[in-house]
């Protein structure tokens, strides 16, 4: 098992490796340079305007010296401009070339420098994670319980009533993306075309304080999406369960069928569904960027659509650091709790 | 001429007894369900003649009510349908204009189904479909859109107006709205479904829009499961270091968040850089080896007859591969514009590339999956034993018995790359701005949500039909092929 997750942790690595350099060599080709030296300095430069702009800044350089130099493997660059002003990656910002370090990179924890919201990646991210975790932690908390009950209620009897309906439910909202479900919602409940006016279209004022008014909507937004798919992994391992041979030893003992569910089957059942929940989290992302664009809930998913509008380099590589890292820790998790959850692979 | 209502004259009989019946419906379901959990499901009685009867009681009632109920329903919608294609126009409001306006794909529709029932026998699997309920539904969505895109992409029938003529007066004006002076210029009355903050019709855009859907969709995902099933199947027949290195690639991909891709990839600047050719490049060569590898396994013992088969049909992929990376203007561009059949658009093309790009990963997963299931069957043995060789094997033997779940999947993923290239047009990336695909008119008429509703809601709910009946599609192909 230990032997496991290191061998896990390395291909982890590489992998976070392997995509940051992507990303990095995408911002870093030269269309995308120019277009960001003109909406820094100027949208009128001149061509060799923005060469020089870009040499100054040590954007000219070979793609694997910056990327080095923003892991802080590679010393930082120190260039000195025709007019004499000297520009370093490591100067702190108001300080000279004697303050600076020789590596200033993630290894040494500075993760750059965002050039649209004029502040440290660090601290941009962390904020807006923070309230992006707000957001994450309500939709689980509608998404999963919602789910769970739907599959289990949907397996318990297969091809009744209650089991069509409700497969017809999840079908349906495994079908509507975020983009669609969200302005139906915003179409129903906020405008003043339907008249009912419930709840807020735009969710900018949780940032402060989460109500029910403001956070309904992009809750259920997300909730809705993944349910649906949650709900039928969570239906189809019921439905295998309640075929076991054990469930029908204790229906010919004579508990009850309440009993059945609720202490034979649930727990087996509920084995399938949760790597099913932890892979989820991949999906949820793009659900977030989705939902916090359509109602302007200045998180995490926001923040990467800002970056990337601006070809914001260290900001758009802070965000993608992170969204691997969540991608692959949960991959993890759903491998290392698929384990220890099944006690026929734990025993043996 | 007047303004139109939803449904006109039609309206004053029928909307009261749908509006009752609906009701009796959503009622006689939810006591149904609850009534479930209670009461014991009705249970069929056998009697000593051979007879059955159904022991109803209670529940029994509900679910006749419930039938019926439903029924009804139905009858009032296709009388709504019917009426509107029969009475003259605007007398059954703007249901009975549209549903005169999707005749030819009423008529389409009927004509398939009645075929398709017909002969479904013969039909294998696509016969099967219409055994199934759930199937049905989800074909006729499906089939619904798809005619809607031909008739409307390709004979210019069902729109009522061109989906980027403006006509000023009709700024964000309600649906069935009259355009005063529309008939000496020579235009349709009304905007059917209203007009957007660029006075452009909705109801045009709408089915404007599923003909990018259509073109698009169904075709990046032949590509996406042609470069996965090449990658896929010999990752999972051989193993070892090609696997783990196929694999690490695919989760690389699959880690990346999918818009952070579509953002890095899908904007004019890398189109400069010719980046997405290069990509083209790669992902449509796929193809050309896969219809390679599999005329050669199959007659590589035939060599007169494998020259041929091959000769002619690489003539053709390799001529339609070479004209469709050969663009003016871009990186790539070789041939003389003489032998290149036809140009794309590099937004699409960006946009079409960057589709099969993320998909491809899913796709080899599942491919991989089967293959690794499927080698170890007794017939794979008996084919290595008979000296076949390893490609004959994996696209001959593992390939066609893979067939069940790639064909759901296949159903599934179309819905899924429609969904993209929602999210696509919802962020404005790669389509041009006035393009009247769903995801840009949903993302245009966001802006105004809060007071028009009429711009944004019928793209999504176009969206949502066809996505949902790919959806029940899949069901359906799943339930039938697990029958056997």
């Amino acid at each position: 098992m230990g032997l496991f997750i290191i061998r896990r942790l390395g291909v982890m690595l590489l992998t976070a490796l392997c995509l940051t350099f992507v990303v990095f060599f995408l911002t870093n080709l030269q269309p995308n340079l120019e277009k960001l030296a003109k909406t820094e300095a100027s949208m009128r430069m001149s061509d060799e305007q923005v060469v020089s702009w870009l040499e100054n800044r040590g954007y000219n350089r070979n793609v694997f010296i910056k990327y080095g130099e923003w892991l802080g493997v590679v010393p930082g660059y120190v260039i000195e401009d025709d007019e004499g002003n000297v520009r370093g990656r490591c100067i702190p910002s108001g300080g000279t070339v004697e303050d600076a370090s020789t590596f200033c990179g993630v290894f040494q924890g500075y993760w750059g420098f965002s050039t649209v919201f004029k502040d440290g990646v660090w601290e941009i991210v962390t904020v807006r994670l923070g309230l992006t975790a707000w957001l994450m932690f309500y939709v689980m908390l509608v998404m999963v319980p919602g789910a769970l009950i739907i599959g289990v209620l949907a397996g318990m009897r297969e091809g009744s009533k209650l089991d069509r309906s409700l497969s017809t439910v999840s079908i349906l909202t495994t079908a509507t993306p975020e983009y669609v479900s969200g302005v139906v919602f915003i179409a129903i409940f906020t405008s003043s075309a339907v008249g009912l006016k419930w709840f807020n279209g735009s969710a900018t004022s949780a940032t402060d304080d989460i109500t029910f008014v403001n956070f309904t909507l992009p809750v259920m937004t997300i909730a809705l999406y993944g349910m649906g798919y949650i709900a039928r992994m969570t239906r189809a391992s019921m439905t295998e369960v309640m075929t076991a041979q054990y469930i029908r030893t204790a229906r010919l003992k004579g508990v009850s069928f309440r009993n059945i569910v609720m202490r034979h089957a649930l727990r087996n059942a509920l084995i399938a569904p949760f790597t099913v929940i932890m892979l989820q989290f991949p999906w949820l992302l793009n659900g977030v960027v989705i939902v916090e664009t359509l109602f302007n809930y200045k998180g995490f998913g926001w923040t990467l659509v800002q970056a990337a509008g601006n070809n914001d380099i260290e900001l758009l590589l802070g965000v993608s650091v992170v969204s691997v890292f969540v991608v692959l820790i949960t991959q993890l998790i759903s491998d290392i709790g698929y384990v220890f959850l099944n006690p026929r692979i734990r025993i043996s | 001429m007047d303004n139109l209502t939803w449904t006109g004259s039609l309206g004053t009989i029928l909307d009261p007894i749908l509006f009752i019946l609906v009701t009796i419906l959503a009622i006689s379901i939810v006591v149904q369900i609850i009534m479930s959990l209670f009461v014991e499901a009705p249970t069929l009685q056998s009697n000593p003649d051979g007879s059955l009867i159904a022991r109803g009681g209670a529940y029994g009632l509900v679910s006749k009510v419930t039938n019926w109920s439903f029924l009804g329903t139905v009858a009032v919608l296709a009388a709504y349908l019917i009426g509107g294609v029969v009475m003259p126009y605007g007398s059954a409001g703007i249901v009975g204009a549209m549903a005169k306006q999707f005749l030819p794909v009423w008529i389409a529709l009927i004509v398939t189904y009645a075929l398709s029932i017909y002969y479904k026998r013969r039909l294998g699997l696509y016969g099967k479909l219409f055994d199934s309920t759930v199937g049905m539904i989800g074909f006729g969505l499906v089939m619904f859109w798809v005619f809607t895109a031909i008739f409307a992409g390709v004979f210019d029938l069902i729109a009522t107006h061109d989906p980027l003529a403006q006509e000023a007066v009709m700024k964000n004006k309600v649906p069935g709205t009259y355009i005063r002076g529309a008939e000496d210029e020579g235009l349709w009355p009304h905007y059917l479904l209203g007009g957007d903050n660029l006075a452009r019709d909705n109801f045009s855009r709408m089915i404007h829009g599923s003909w990018v859907v259509v073109r698009i969709a169904p075709l990046a995902t032949m590509f996406a499961f042609m470069v996965g099933i090449t990658l896929g199947l010999p990752a999972g027949y051989y193993g070892g270091k090609l696997d783990t290195f196929l694999s690490f690639l695919a989760n690389l991909i699959l880690a990346f968040p999918v818009i952070l891709l579509f953002y890095l990839l899908v904007t004019p600047e890398m189109t400069q850089t010719g980046l997405p050719s290069f990509m083209a490049a790669v992902l449509f060569l796929f193809p050309i080896i896969f219809v390679t590898v599999l005329v050669n396994s199959r007659f590589h013992t035939q060599p007169p007859k494998r020259n041929i088969i091959l000769g002619a049909a690489l003539f053709v992929m390799v001529w339609l591969y070479l004209s469709l990376i050969s663009q003016p203007v871009t990186v790539i561009d070789f041939l003389p514009a003489s032998m290149d059949l036809f140009n794309i658009p590099g937004g699409i093309l960006v946009v079409f590339v960057s589709v099969v790009f993320v998909n491809s990963p899913t796709v080899f997963r599942i491919v991989r999956g089967l293959a690794m299931d499927i080698k170890t069957r007794d017939y794979v043995a008996a084919a290595q034993t008979r000296g076949e060789g390893p490609w004959y094997i994996m696209l001959w033997e593992i390939l066609p018995n893979a067939r069940g779940p790639l064909i759901v999947d296949f159903c599934l993923r179309i819905g899924y790359t429609t969904i993209l290239l929602g999210t696509l047009g919802f962020f404005g990336l790669g389509l041009p701005p006035e393009s009247p695909d769903w995801g840009s008119t949903i993302n245009e008429g966001r802006r105004l949500l809060q007071i028009y509703i009429h711009p944004v809601l019928p793209p999504a709910l176009a969206l949502l039909s066809l996505v949902l009946g790919l959806n029940l599609l899949a069901d359906g192909l799943r339930e039938e092929s697990l029958k056997d």
